[in-house]
C-alpha cells in the first residue's frame, strides 16, 4: 500500500529520533518513551470481515480475551491493508446489546409481533423445527420457503434447499442487483463488482454509473485513488454528488432511471461518427450473425443456424452462408443476405446500427429525457472514443485464441466503467445494464488491458448452461438448483396452465429471467395464497419486516394476518439472525446466529469468491472469539438439520449424518470429483490447487495462510478470456465452465427474442396465458437494449409526483446493521431528506424544515436538508437509518426511531393498479428486480409545528428475555493505559 | 523532526474510515479509554480525535463536494499550549507532536477554546483533555513491524488520502507531496502555523475528443460499412 510512506518512516526511525534533535543537554532530559503495549500478552489472528459484503481480510489483535484492534490485512487481495469505517467498528458490533442470546419461541397464547418470547434450548428448537420440516418434506416440499439476506454462502443454502426439494429458495438478489448480474451474464458472461473490475492500473478513463458506494467498498476506493494518481479522467454519472462523486473530475447530474437513454445516445454518437471497434465486435460478439427477417413467424428475429445449431454468418469470399464459429471465415458485418432456403436475413450489426442511428437515440432526444445536455453527451462519447482508439495500450505477450491462432500482443482500449444499484434497482435496469455493456463493446473494452476485466469464475457462457429446477416431489431432492438461467419459455418454472410454481413467481411469465429469485414478493404472495399458501418461511439475515422490504407497514400487517379460522395466513416464521432486528419480533421461532468473529465461513469459488482479474481466489472466516451466549452459526445448524432430515447429500448409506459439522462438510464434500467449496490446498497432501481430492487439513492450511488462497493466472491467460484458448481450457478443467468453447458476447439477445415471440403469440412452444404478460413480453423483451420509462412512472401522474426519490447507503453503515454500533451511530442517528437548494427555495421549503413526502403508496414525514450537489428533480436520503422503536438494542426514544424515517413505506411491492389487469410486482419485467429506485414523490411542508418527529411511528418493541440493559456509559479498553508524562523540568524550562 | 499529516482532499471520499480507526486504536491507547456517553440512547456522543466534515463549494451544477478530515494540526505556534495553566499541554521538542499530560491536566478547557480547529475534546469522565497523539504509541513502538509504525488513520485510509512524515526533511514523502500538489495549511491567516497540510483538488485532466468521420445516419454509414468483413 503506502509504499512511499513506509520508506519515509524507515528514514525517520533508522537513526532514531534522539540524536538528530536539539542540544545534547536537552536530549539527555528527554525521557525514554514507555512501552505502550505489552505485545507478549497479545495475539494476532486472521479472518474475513463481515461488516459489509466486501469480504476484506482482517487481522484481529486479541488481548485479555478482548479485541485490542482490527485492521486490514496488508497481504489480502481485496483490501490490501486498508479498512473502512464499518470494519474499524467491529469491536462495537461484537459488543452490541442487540445480540441474540438464546433460541426463542413465541409464547403460546400471544400474538405474533407482540414480542412475547420464551427462551428454549437448542434441542427443543431443533426438534420442533425438524418435525415440522419433515412433515413438509413428506407432503409438499414447496410449503417451505427459505430465503436469505446478506449471506455469503448461497452455494450451501442452495444445496440445502435443493436437497430438501423446495423450489422456494433464493437469496436477496431480487431486490439488490439481479438486473446487473443477469444483464451481464446474458450479454458478456460477466458483470460488475464480483464479476469483474475496471483495470485500475491501466485504464485512462473511468465512468461510474449510479450509486455504487456499497459495492464494492474498499476496492473501489483503492482503485479510484490509484487511477487518479496516474492522471486518468474520472466521470461520475449520478443524480447526487457525494461519496465517490466528490472526487470525480466531472459530475454529470442525471435524472434517476434514465441512464439507458444516455448510454444509447452515446452509442448513437459513436456509430454516427464511425468510432467503433468493428474488428472486436466481428470477432468476439454476435455482430456478424445472421438474423432471420420473417415477421409474424416463429423464426423471426432468431439467429439463422445450420443443422448442427451453429450460428450462420455471410462468408464474403464464398458469397454463401457459413458456420459463424468456423475459424477464419471472412464474415460480413453488414448487409442483407438470403439463406439457401430463401429466408431473408440481416446481420446483428446491421440491426444494431439501424436502431441506434435512428434520430430517437440522438443526444438531443436523450437530453430531454435524462437532463444531460446534448453537447455533454456528444463530448463524453468522443472523449471515450479518443482514449479507446488514440490511447490504445499494447501488452506484448504471446497468446492463443480459441481457434489456435497465435497473437503476439494484447490490444487494450483503456476505458473502464462500473455500475451497481443505481442502475439495477430500476424496472428498466436489465435493459439499462445491457445498454452499458453495448457501449463497452462498441469501444472494445471488455476483458482487455485498461478495460473491464472479468474475475474468476467469470467469464462464463452467455448465459451459463444451468437451468432452474422445474418440479419438486415429496421426500426427494430437486434435479437442479432452484435458480438458473432460462433461455427459452420451455425453461420457465410454471405449470401446464402457465401459472407460477414458485412462491415468488420467479421464472414465471411475469419475470422470466429472475435469476436471483424475488425475495421481496415472498411474504405478500404467501399471505395472499398467490400462487399458493405455504407453511413455513425461514428468513436468514434479512430484515424483511423493516428496511429490506417495500411497503414496510403493510408487510408487518401481513405477518399478523389471520384467516377465517383464526390461523396465521403465513403459518410459521423462522428468523435466523445474530441481532434483535424488527423481523425477529415477528418470528415464531428465533435461531440465534453468531457474530462474524465467532464463526467459520467460506467465501467460495462455487459462490461469490474474492478473485481479482489476475488471480482466482477464495477465503474463509475462522473464529477469533468464543461466543459467550447460547448461539450457533447458521451453517452449522443447517448441516445438523440436513442430517436430522436425512437429506441425501448429508447422510451416509444408512441414513446417518455423514458430516461431523460444518467444517467437516466443507473439507470433505465434493460437487464433482476434485471440486469442493475451497480451492486451495486440495489433495491428500494439500499440494493440489483448484482441483484435487479433499484434504482434511485444508482449514489448517487456510489458517496458516491468513485465511485466503490465490491462484495467479499466467500473463497469457489474463485478457480476452472469452476467446483465450488456454484460459478456456483451464476454466473447464477447474469446473468454472462446462465447456471450453469460446464465449460469444451478445449484442443481440436471442433469448429475449424467444420470449418476445411468445408475447406475440408466434413462438413455437409455451405461450403466456395472460394478455398483460403478453404485452410486457412484446414491449420490454427487445433483443437490442432500449430505454423505456420506469414502470411506476408510466403508471402515476407525474405532475402530481414531480420528484424522483432514491436512497443510498452511508459509507459508514451497512443496511440496518450499524445503528446498534456505538461508534458508528455517533456519525449519524438521523437521515435527512436532501434536495437541491434552489429547487427547495422555489417551493418555499426551508433548510431543516419538516416535510411530508408522499407517493402513490403512502406518506412519511422527515426533515429536509438543502444541498447543491443534487439533480433538481431528485430527492434522496440515507437508507436503513430509521429503526422501529425498541429494536437493535437502542432506547425506545432514540433518534433512529423518532427522527429518522424509512423511504420504504412509500414504495409499493406491487405496481399501481392502473397499470395492470392483475397484481404485478413493482419490478423489472425481465428479471423481476424490485424497482425501488423508481419511486416518485411530492413534497408538502409539514405544518404540524409541535411535532418534529418522523412519521409513521410504530409501537415500541419489547426487550427480549434475558437482554442486558444497554450501558449508559462506555469506556472500552483492553488494558490500563500507559501514559506519557511530561517532566517538570520541561515545563519549567520551556514556559 | 517535525511530524505531521498530509491530507489529500482530492481523494477523500468522506468514508469515515480514519475517524473510526482512530477511535478504535486510541480507546485502548495511551489516552484511552475514550469515553462514550449514552451509546445506545437518545443522544450518543463520545470523545474522538479525528472527525470528517463535508462541505460544498459552488452552485449547482458546478458544485463540488469537499470532505475535510480534521484532527490536531500539531501547530508550530500552538496556542493551546500557551494557554495551558498547568503545563499539561505541550509540544514535544523531539518531533513537534502536541500532547496532553493526563496527570497534569485539570480539564479547564482553556486549550479547547484556544484551538481554532476543534481538535481537542474533553473526556468528562477522566476530567482531562484528549486529542490526536499522531499515534505516538505506534510510531515509536519498536516491537511493531516498521511498516506499521504509522498513525492508524493513515494505515486504514482506503483512498490513500492520508500521509504521515517528517516535514523537517525536505526529501520526505510528505514534503514532496506538498511541493508537487501545492499543499496548504488550514486557516493560515490565524497564525498558528499548523504542520498538517491539505492537498487541494488537482487540475482536471484534459482528454481529447475523437471526432471520427462526419456524423451520418444509417443510410450514409451503411454505404461504407457494407464492404466490411471480419475474419472470425
Amino acid at each position: 500500500m503506502h509504499d512511499m510512506g513506509s520508506t519515509m518512516l524507515n528514514s525517520i526511525l533508522r537513526g532514531s529520533f534522539a540524536p538528530s534533535i536539539g542540544e545534547a543537554g536537552e536530549r539527555s532530559e528527554a525521557p525514554a518513551l514507555p512501552a505502550f503495549e505489552d505485545h507478549s500478552g497479545q495475539e494476532r489472528r486472521y479472518t474475513t470481515c463481515y461488516m459489509c459484503a466486501c469480504r476484506c481480510g482482517i487481522e484481529v489483535t486479541l488481548e485479555n480475551d478482548q479485541i485490542r484492534f482490527i485492521r486490514g490485512n496488508p497481504y489480502h487481495p481485496v483490501n490490501k491493508g486498508v479498512l473502512c469505517a464499518k470494519g474499524n467498528a467491529g469491536i462495537m458490533k461484537q459488543l452490541s446489546p442487540a445480540k441474540l442470546r438464546n433460541p426463542l419461541m413465541r409464547k403460546p397464547g400471544t400474538e405474533r409481533g407482540e414480542g412475547e418470547f420464551r427462551e428454549v434450548s437448542w434441542d427443543t428448537a431443533l426438534d420442533y423445527l425438524t418435525q415440522r420440516l419433515r412433515d413438509i418434506r413428506r407432503t409438499d416440499p414447496n410449503k417451505l420457503a427459505f430465503f436469505t439476506g446478506r449471506d455469503q454462502m448461497q452455494a450451501l443454502t442452495g444445496l440445502w434447499a435443493q436437497q430438501f426439494g423446495t423450489l422456494n429458495w433464493a437469496s436477496h438478489g431480487g431486490f439488490c442487483s439481479v438486473n446487473m448480474a443477469a444483464a451481464g451474464l446474458y450479454s458478456i458472461g460477466q458483470s460488475f463488482w464480483e464479476f469483474g473490475d475496471p483495470d485500475w492500473d491501466r485504464t485512462k478513463y473511468f465512468m461510474l454509473w449510479g450509486v455504487a458506494e456499497d459495492h464494492a467498498s474498499n476496492p473501489i476506493k483503492i482503485g479510484i485513488e490509484r487511477f487518479k494518481r496516474r492522471g486518468g479522467k474520472f466521470v461520475a454519472i449520478n443524480p447526487v454528488r457525494t461519496g465517490y462523486q466528490a472526487v470525480a473530475d466531472e459530475w454529470v447530474p442525471i435524472r434517476p432511471g434514465t441512464d439507458a437513454a444516455l448510454a444509447l445516445a452515446m452509442c448513437h454518437v459513436l456509430l454516427s461518427r464511425d468510432l467503433v471497434d468493428w474488428e472486436y465486435l466481428g470477432r468476439y460478439t454476435n455482430a456478424p450473425f445472421l438474423v432471420i427477417d420473417a415477421p409474424g413467424t416463429s423464426h423471426h428475429g432468431m439467429i439463422a443456424r445450420d443443422s448442427d445449431g451453429q450460428p450462420l454468418v455471410w462468408d464474403i469470399n464464398g458469397e454463401c452462408v457459413a458456420d459463424g464459429m468456423e475459424a477464419g471465415v471472412d464474415a460480413a458485418l453488414f448487409g442483407e443476405y438470403t439463406l439457401p432456403d430463401g429466408r431473408p436475413t440481416r446481420t446483428v450489426a446491421t440491426l444494431m446500427a439501424e436502431k441506434y442511428l435512428d434520430d430517437s437515440y440522438s443526444p438531443k432526444r436523450a437530453a430531454a429525457v435524462c437532463g444531460v445536455p446534448a453537447e455533454t453527451i456528444e463530448r463524453l462519447a468522443m472523449e471515450m472514443a479518443h482514449v479507446a482508439f488514440r490511447e490504445t495500450i499494447e501488452i506484448p505477450c504471446e497468446w492463443t485464441d480459441w481457434a489456435g491462432r497465435k497473437h503476439d500482443r494484447f490490444i487494450g482500449r483503456p476505458v473502464a466503467m462500473h455500475a451497481m444499484r443505481g442502475i439495477s434497482a430500476h424496472s428498466n435496469g436489465f435493459q439499462t445494464c445491457r445498454a452499458l455493456h453495448l457501449l463497452q463493446l462498441l469501444l472494445g473494452t471488455i476483458d482487455v488491458p485498461g478495460g473491464h476485466r472479468a474475475k474468476a469464475p467469470f467469464p462464463r457462457h452467455t448465459p451459463p448452461p444451468n437451468k432452474p429446477a422445474q418440479r419438486s416431489a415429496p421426500n426427494a431432492p430437486l434435479d437442479a438448483s432452484p435458480l438458473g438461467f432460462p433461455t427459452a419459455p420451455e425453461d420457465l418454472v410454471v405449470d401446464e396452465q402457465g401459472r407460477p410454481l414458485r412462491i415468488d413467481k420467479a421464472f414465471s411469465w411475469e419475470a422470466p429471467l429472475a435469476n436471483h429469485g424475488l425475495m421481496h414478493m415472498v411474504i405478500t404472495n404467501a399471505v395472499n395464497g398467490d400462487p399458493y399458501p405455504i407453511d413455513t418461511l425461514i428468513l436468514f439475515m434479512a430484515n424483511m419486516a423493516w428496511n429490506s422490504t417495500m411497503n414496510t407497514a403493510s408487510v408487518q400487517e401481513m405477518l399478523r394476518a389471520k384467516d377465517e379460522n383464526g390461523e396465521y395466513k403465513l403459518p410459521f416464521l423462522v428468523v435466523v439472525d445474530a441481532f434483535h432486528s424488527e423481523t425477529v419480533n415477528f418470528a415464531d421461532l428465533v435461531l440465534p446466529d453468531t457474530t462474524y468473529l465467532e464463526r467459520h465461513d467460506v467465501i467460495s469459488m462455487l459462490d461469490r469468491p474474492i478473485s481479482e482479474p489476475d488471480a482466482a481466489g477464495d477465503s474463509v472466516r475462522i473464529p477469533v472469539l468464543e461466543p459467550d451466549r447460547n448461539v450457533r452459526p447458521w451453517q452449522e445448524v443447517m448441516v445438523d438439520l440436513a442430517g436430522r432430515l436425512g437429506l441425501p447429500e448429508f447422510v451416509d448409506g444408512d441414513g446417518r449424518p455423514k458430516y461431523a459439522g460444518y467444517t467437516d462438510f466443507i473439507a470433505r464434500w465434493e460437487k464433482t470429483p476434485g471440486i469442493g467449496f475451497l480451492a486451495g490446498w486440495r489433495g491428500e497432501q494439500g499440494d493440489r490447487h483448484m482441483r484435487g481430492a479433499p484434504n482434511l487439513d485444508q482449514w489448517k492450511r487456510y489458517e496458516e495462510n491468513q485465511g485466503f488462497f490465490q491462484h495467479h493466472l499466467p500473463e497469457h491467460m489474463r485478457f480476452y478470456r472469452f476467446a483465450n484458448r488456454d484460459y478456456l481450457k483451464w476454466a473447464k478443467d477447474v469446473g468454472f465452465n462446462a465447456s471450453s468453447k469460446p464465449i460469444v458476447m451478445e449484442l443481440y439477445s436471442e433469448v429475449l427474442q424467444r420470449f418476445r415471440l411468445a408475447g406475440q403469440g408466434v413462438y413455437d412452444g409455451p405461450l403466456p396465458p395472460k394478455t398483460m404478460d403478453r404485452e410486457r413480453l412484446k414491449r420490454y423483451f427487445d433483443p437490442l437494449p432500449h430505454y423505456y420509462p420506469p414502470l411506476e412512472e408510466q403508471a402515476i401522474d407525474q405532475e402530481r409526483y414531480p420528484f424522483h426519490a432514491v436512497t443510498q447507503r452511508p459509507m459508514f453503515m451497512y443496511h440496518s446493521w450499524d445503528s446498534q454500533n456505538a461508534w458508528l451511530r455517533q456519525i449519524a442517528t438521523q437521515n435527512f431528506l436532501f434536495m437541491n437548494r434552489t429547487r427547495a427555495e422555489e417551493l418555499g421549503i426551508a433548510d431543516e424544515s419538516w416535510v411530508w413526502l408522499e407517493s402513490h403508496n403512502g406518506r412519511v414525514r422527515g426533515q429536509v436538508k438543502h444541498m447543491e450537489g443534487c439533480q433538481p428533480d431528485t430527492v434522496w436520503t440515507w437508507n436503513a437509518l430509521g429503526k422501529q422503536s425498541g429494536a437493535w438494542g437502542l432506547s425506545p426514544d432514540a433518534p433512529e426511531a423518532r427522527k429518522a424515517f424509512l423511504m420504504n413505506h412509500l414504495i409499493s411491492e406491487l405496481l399501481p393498479d392502473a397499470h395492470s389487469e392483475g397484481r404485478l410486482g413493482n419490478g423489472d419485467p425481465i428479471t423481476g428486480q424490485a424497482g425501488w429506485y423508481d419511486l416518485r414523490v411530492r413534497i408538502v411542508p409539514a405544518t404540524d409545528r409541535d411535532s418534529e418527529t418522523s412519521q409513521p411511528q410504530f409501537p415500541s418493541i419489547q426487550p427480549l428475555p434475558g437482554a442486558d440493559q444497554p450501558p449508559s456509559l462506555l469506556r472500552y479498553t483492553t488494558h490500563e493505559p500507559v501514559r506519557l508524562v511530561r517532566s517538570m523540568l520541561d515545563i519549567i524550562k520551556r514556559r | 523532526m517535525k511530524l505531521g499529516l498530509v491530507i489529500d482532499a482530492d481523494n477523500c471520499v468522506g468514508c469515515q474510515a480514519c475517524v473510526v480507526a482512530c477511535k478504535q486504536w486510541n480507546t485502548s491507547g495511551t489516552l484511552g479509554p475514550l469515553t462514550d456517553h449514552d451509546p445506545y440512547g437518545d443522544e450518543p456522543s463520545g470523545v474522538a480525535f479525528n472527525r470528517v466534515r463535508s462541505y460544498e463549494v459552488g452552485v449547482f451544477p458546478n458544485s463540488k463536494t469537499v470532505n475535510m478530515p480534521m484532527s490536531c494540526m500539531h501547530c508550530e505556534t500552538a496556542e493551546c499550549v500557551t494557554v495551558c495553566p498547568t503545563g499539561a499541554s505541550y509540544k514535544r521538542q523531539e518531533d513537534g507532536i502536541v500532547l496532553v499530560d493526563q496527570d497534569k491536566c485539570m480539564g479547564c478547557n482553556l486549550c479547547a477554546w484556544a484551538c481554532p480547529y476543534g481538535a481537542r475534546e474533553l473526556d468528562d469522565v477522566s476530567g482531562t483533555m484528549k486529542k490526536c497523539t499522531l499515534c505516538v504509541d505506534r510510531i515509536y513502538d519498536d516491537a511493531l513491524p516498521e511498516e506499521e509504525r504509522q498513525p492508524v488513520c493513515v494505515l486504514t485510509c482506503p483512498s490513500n488520502a492520508r500521509h504521515f512524515g517528517d516535514f523537517d526533511d525536505p526529501d520526505s514523502h510528505v514534503n514532496r507531496l506538498v511541493r508537487e500538489r501545492g499543499g496548504q495549511q488550514s486557516l493560515p491567516e490565524l497564525g498558528y502555523n499548523p504542520v498538517n497540510r491539505y492537498l487541494p483538488p488537482r487540475n482536471k485532466p484534459h482528454v481529447g475528443q475523437e471526432r471520427g468521420t462526419t456524423p451520418g445516419g444509417f443510410a450514409d454509414r451503411l454505404k461504407g460499412w457494407l464492404s466490411r468483413s471480419v475474419s472470425r
